[in-house]
């Protein structure tokens, strides 16, 4: 949520630093949380390779594992995970 | 300062090139062509050392001003009619990202039917697009104007875009004896190139028309409504100065015989100037009519109308647009909105005139007075002067 009052913002909305879009926690836009069970990751990396947000992480010994920061919760890391490693749990905020 | 005969659309490049502007992008469209013909003209054989951007469409040029007004660029672009219609989207890109263009706006009816020739129901449909909207009455105001409006949009604490309306064909096609003032004195009035706030450029990345959260998006539009509305004090202060440099007053309001007027008409543009001859013949009559010329449209001079019609009795407002389904025409249902229990003991009638390039004659003025006694200005039942019923 921003703050800022209405005197307090850049002429046309203008952003003038770059990189500020992480500072936009997308996370709480989330349904469902994706929970990667460990045992039947092969580290393979697709879900790394297929989440739209970077929000698929490398973990401890090469494992996979997803940044809640950000994700969104959309599930294309469990459609696509060859092992079915991931399972969408719903959130309850 | 050396008066010329040129044609009033050539005056206007002759001010975009005393601007010293960087970019002109435009499509042709009649009755604008000639503004950005010449331009073209005087880019291509060097006078002015700027790009001139050929584009598709109205849609395009507007585009093309926006981007190069984002990276510092003084820009020019010239329309009517459809051809604002399709701008239309861009238009209020232009104003919600704070860019100082400037526009010529030469106006003409919409069709359907097609239509050339003019009216206002073009820029009143553009009504609430946040930018600066002046009315020019004649070629010197035109003139004139191409210059404040530079002047006025990149002033720092302004930073709009700006729109000189002139007629179609009635102003734009006519030779009229316009002073056009040397280079040295438009650099003095105009200062240094364009100094945007914030320019996009690499060494300094930044971003224009990023996403507007709901929780934002409120805190936004009121900030460019309060700038539109600031607006208006640099306004005055650029006319004033304006006036010392080149002798040449302008005001929210022109006025002509108004001041101890109980009969008042309000109108904008060209036919202001046709007017003041039926405001005469009413004064041999003994009449007691005045004139008010509304010069700035938007933002809208709320104090200065309220004191040009404080001791009238009477107030005539004449539109050149329809509002389908609505009050008879946009300059009276604002007029009459903005005066509602200002004063009590004044009567606001509407009429519309000068559609599609009929002609707006003295006789018209002097028959909506006349109607004044008897029209009713019901909803539905617009006053039309020189409609065959």
């Amino acid at each position: 949520m921003a703050n800022e009052k209405w005197h307090e913002i850049n002429p046309g909305a203008i952003i003038d630093r770059p990189g500020s879009s992480k500072e936009n926690k997308t996370g709480n836009w989330r349904t469902f949380r994706p929970v990667t069970d460990k045992k039947k990751c092969i580290k393979c990396a697709i879900c790394w390779l297929f989440c739209p947000d970077n929000s698929r992480i490398m973990v401890e010994n090469g494992y996979f594992d997803v940044n809640l920061t950000y994700c969104k919760g959309c599930g294309i890391c469990a459609e696509e995970c060859p092992t079915d490693a991931i399972e969408m749990v719903m959130e309850e905020w | 300062m050396p008066v010329k005969a040129i044609e009033v659309s050539f005056a206007i490049s002759e001010a975009v090139k005393l601007a010293d502007v960087d970019v002109v992008s435009a499509y042709p469209i009649t009755p604008q062509t000639h503004i950005v013909e010449r331009l073209s003209s005087i880019i291509a054989n060097g006078e002015l050392d700027a790009e001139f951007i050929l584009v598709e469409s109205e849609h395009t040029a507007m585009s093309a001003c926006i981007g190069a007004a984002a990276v510092g660029a003084r820009t020019f672009t010239s329309t009517s009619s459809q051809g604002l219609a399709l701008m239309s989207e861009m238009l209020y890109i232009a104003s919600g990202l704070r860019l100082p263009i400037v526009m010529a706006v030469a106006n003409r009816a919409l069709s359907a039917p097609i239509n050339i020739w003019n009216d206002h129901s073009d820029i009143m449909a553009q009504r609430d697009c946040g930018w600066i909207q002046l009315f020019a009455e004649n070629g010197q105001e035109t003139f004139d104007m191409i210059l404040q409006a530079y002047r006025i949009g990149e002033d720092k604490r302004v930073h709009l875009p700006v729109c000189v309306n002139l007629d179609g064909f009635i102003l734009t096609h006519v030779t009229e004896p316009i002073g056009i003032p040397e280079e040295s004195e438009v650099r003095k009035f105009l200062g240094k190139k364009f100094e945007p706030l914030l320019r996009l450029h690499p060494d300094n990345p930044i971003t224009m028309g990023p996403v507007g959260h709901p929780d934002i998006y409120t805190e936004v539009k009121k900030a460019q409504e309060m700038a539109l509305f600031g607006s208006k004090k640099v306004i005055l202060e650029v006319w004033d100065e304006f006036e010392k440099i080149f002798g040449r007053k302008y005001s929210p309001i022109k006025k002509y015989l108004a001041d101890d007027a109980e009969i008042l008409f309000l109108m904008m543009g060209g036919i202001a100037e046709t007017a003041t001859i039926a405001i005469e013949e009413l004064r041999n009559k003994g009449i007691k009519a005045g004139l008010l010329s509304l010069k700035l449209w938007r933002p809208f001079p709320f104090e200065e109308l309220f004191s040009s019609v404080k001791n009238a009795k009477i107030l005539i407002v004449i539109d050149r647009a329809i509002s389908f389904g609505g009050p008879p025409g946009p300059l009276y249902s604002e007029v009459r909105s903005a005066l509602y229990g200002k004063n009590g003991n004044l009567q606001i009638y509407g009429f519309i005139m000068g559609l599609g390039g009929r002609d707006v004659k003295v006789e018209n003025f002097l028959e909506a007075y006349e109607r004044t006694r008897r029209c009713s200005q019901e909803p539905g039942k617009a006053e039309i002067i020189g409609l065959r019923e």
